[in-house]
């Protein structure tokens, strides 16, 4: 018979005591210390006061930042949303893979893990620059058909939103398809089967039974790709144009080169506060999936 | 589904997915945050925090040979970056390279310790502009080790009738680079220099002005491709850009590759910069650092790193060992008319700092 933890209070104290304590004084502690900044001021240049001010937060919510959240909310679901099309089918493919197969595939999902997110957005700069191989692949291509060589422009392919949500997209990608391939590989097939037995065509089968289906995993997907492009730094830093800018690209500039650590973290909290909004969003939608399913 | 399980392991692959998944996510936000490993008790060591590309090819490595203690270097990219990393206390670095305003900015934090003369004779090295600064009276914080201006790098092939574009409103206030114009995303000093190109001095800019800037740059943005930190000089060579506002010694590192590129400082006249030698309080090897920072003020040791960073040199002796071809290199020492009309930038309060922080932040998200 199984011990329940309740009879073992020893060993259970035992076993959750450093995970614990490890996330309160490496976690929490510091986010609390993050928090308290949130409502101090700038005294000199590097002392904080905590005199529970709630200036930074309403300028934080002053029109100039409340529109670059807003920017940064839409960056994010269009990348959500280009993942998710991309990478659903994706993930069907897996699932539906001989075992064999599904285990190469998967591997081939997480090998961009493997490297470093700077090293690779360094890789796509390099491979969408002016004289990068898009642009120098497009040149060869104008020059083999004979095409005058003096009209050659190159594609204006990097510094640009565009390039930004590239980027997220090829970042995040394997955060939706793993989410999307456990929900699929979980689905009972037969109701697949059913359905097109008793007539209905493919894309019928897939928007009226696999979908709703695998809404929670679609759900976990939204949410573990919407939130890290939400507070994406690096690639907009890098990838982007004159009017790329992020949140965590202001916020990054508020603890470098304004100083302003308070403002910073009344900024970070505004984020965390939305986060913690997506994933309430995201737990509702998980639960009445599960009640629909009973 | 059961004969699939029974050939992968069952669940297990699952678990092992889901193991895979946290571990790369893990990786994804662990920042590089690389600490300064403790010295140990028996090795000396300097913990040196240095710009890339900002020493010579073997320095470190003499100074290990003439006075026995090894230095271990790490980099940063900006100021605020030192700054910033600095202010939560020391994180165990002996010698820092902080520039001319976040000296007086470090002074005031009580950041950087004062310097024993004594233990640096070779501060008789120094040309004698440079053996005191305003923004460290006496020079009792900071050495100087370079001082550069910053101009624009440009294409000279790209140039066309424009020839050679000695004028700040290329960049602030043209079309005719369009697409092809990358500026400094250094809040302050952008808008000191477009203070420059109005006519005003890099200091004390009246609030009017300020948001005629910020109006000129918003007009400017959309011929703006990029606004670049430390690598301006890279988007140049790879053809990014054919203008970009960039700091003297960086275009002129590059001009070693490629002919095609040159240096101006605009007539309006620009904003100098110095690059000094300081000991960050709670320095753990105060000694071996005033070693260090005497070091690298010899004439010759001065000269190697100058003939590899190409930056100019308050350092006389380290200048007289240099060849012709640098001292008369108009890129490294742009000409006498143009550099009287240059200043240096001073640090005038944090307020200050966070309002061009802000302003920068409108354009760009104008």
């Amino acid at each position: 018979m199984e011990q329940s933890w309740k009879q073992a209070k020893a060993a259970f104290a035992i076993v959750v005591a450093p995970p614990t304590l490890w996330l309160l004084f490496f976690f929490l502690v510091p986010m609390a210390v993050i928090w308290g900044y949130s409502f101090g001021e700038n005294v000199g240049l590097t002392e904080i006061d905590l005199t529970g001010t709630f200036k930074n937060y309403a300028r934080a919510i002053e029109p100039l930042y409340l529109g670059i959240f807003w920017k940064s909310i839409v960056t994010a679901a269009i990348t959500t949303l280009l993942c998710l099309i991309v990478g659903f089918p994706v993930a069907m493919a897996i699932a539906f893979a001989s075992p064999r197969t599904k285990a190469w595939l998967l591997l081939l999902i997480m090998l961009p893990f493997w490297t470093n997110l700077l090293i690779r957005t360094y890789a796509l700069m390099a491979v969408l620059r002016t004289e990068g191989y898009i642009n120098s692949t497009y040149h060869l291509f104008w020059n083999l058909i004979g095409l005058p060589p003096d009209g050659f422009e190159p594609l204006d392919l990097l510094n640009n939103n565009f390039a930004v949500i590239f980027g997220l997209v090829y970042v995040h990608l394997p955060f939706m398809v793993l989410p999307l391939y456990s929900a699929l590989d979980r689905m009972d097939r037969s109701l697949m089967e059913a359905s097109l037995d008793l007539g209905a065509g493919h894309l019928r089968t897939i928007f009226t039974i696999v979908v709703p289906l695998a809404a929670p995993g679609i759900a976990s997907g939204v949410l573990i790709t919407f939130i890290p492009a939400l507070g994406a730094y690096l690639t907009p830093d890098l990838l982007g144009g004159p009017d790329s800018q992020m949140i965590a690209n202001i916020i990054e500039r508020q603890f470098k080169r304004a100083n302003d650590w308070p403002f910073g973290a009344a900024l970070s909290f505004l984020l965390m506060y939305l986060t913690f909004f997506a994933i309430a969003a995201q737990s509702w939608v998980s639960r009445r999936a599960e009640r629909v399913g009973r | 589904m059961t004969s699939d399980n029974l050939r992968t392991g069952g669940a297990s692959r699952r678990s092992i997915l889901r193991q895979f998944g946290a571990a790369a996510i893990g990786m994804t936000f662990a920042g590089g945050v690389a600490g300064c490993s403790g010295p140990g008790a028996a090795q000396r060591v300097v913990n040196f925090y240095n710009w890339d590309t900002y020493i010579g090819p073997t320095t470190l490595e003499d100074f290990q040979a003439a006075i026995g203690a090894s230095v271990k270097m790490d980099l940063f990219a900006t100021n605020d970056e030192l700054f910033a990393k600095l202010r939560a206390g020391n994180p165990g670095y002996d010698v820092i390279v902080p520039s001319n305003e976040f000296v007086t900015r470090m002074i005031q934090a009580q950041m950087i310790m004062p310097l024993d003369h004594a233990k640096i004779p070779n501060i008789k090295n120094l040309l004698p502009d440079f053996q005191d600064a305003a923004f460290d009276p006496g020079r009792k914080y900071s050495m100087p080790y370079t001082w550069l201006v910053l101009g624009i790098g440009y294409r000279k092939s790209k140039m066309g009738d424009v020839g050679v574009p000695d004028s700040w409103k290329w960049v602030f206030d043209s079309n005719r680079f369009d697409g092809k114009i990358a500026l400094l995303s250094e809040s302050a000093d952008l808008i000191r220099l477009c203070a420059k190109y109005k006519g005003h001095s890099v200091n004390d800019i009246p609030d009017a002005m300020v948001a005629d800037i910020e109006a000129m740059l918003i007009k400017q943005k959309p011929f703006v491709k990029v606004f670049h930190e430390d690598n301006g000089q890279d988007l140049l060579v790879s053809k990014d850009v054919d203008v970009v506002i960039e700091y003297n010694g960086d275009i002129a590192q590059k001009m070693r590759e490629d002919a095609d590129i040159d240096f101006v400082v605009p007539k309006e006249g620009s904003l100098l910069n110095s690059d000094t030698l300081c000991i960050p309080v709670g320095a753990p090897h105060v000694e071996d650092a005033h070693a260090f920072i005497n070091y690298l003020l010899d004439g010759e040791v001065g000269s190697k790193i100058t003939a590899e960073i190409l930056y100019p040199t308050p350092n006389g002796a380290a200048r007289d060992l240099m060849p012709d071809t640098y001292k008369n290199n108009p890129v490294i020492y742009p000409p006498a008319d143009v550099l009287a009309k240059c200043e240096y930038g001073a640090f005038e309060g944090a307020e200050k700092a966070s309002k061009y922080e802000e302003v920068i932040t409108r354009v760009r998200a104008a």
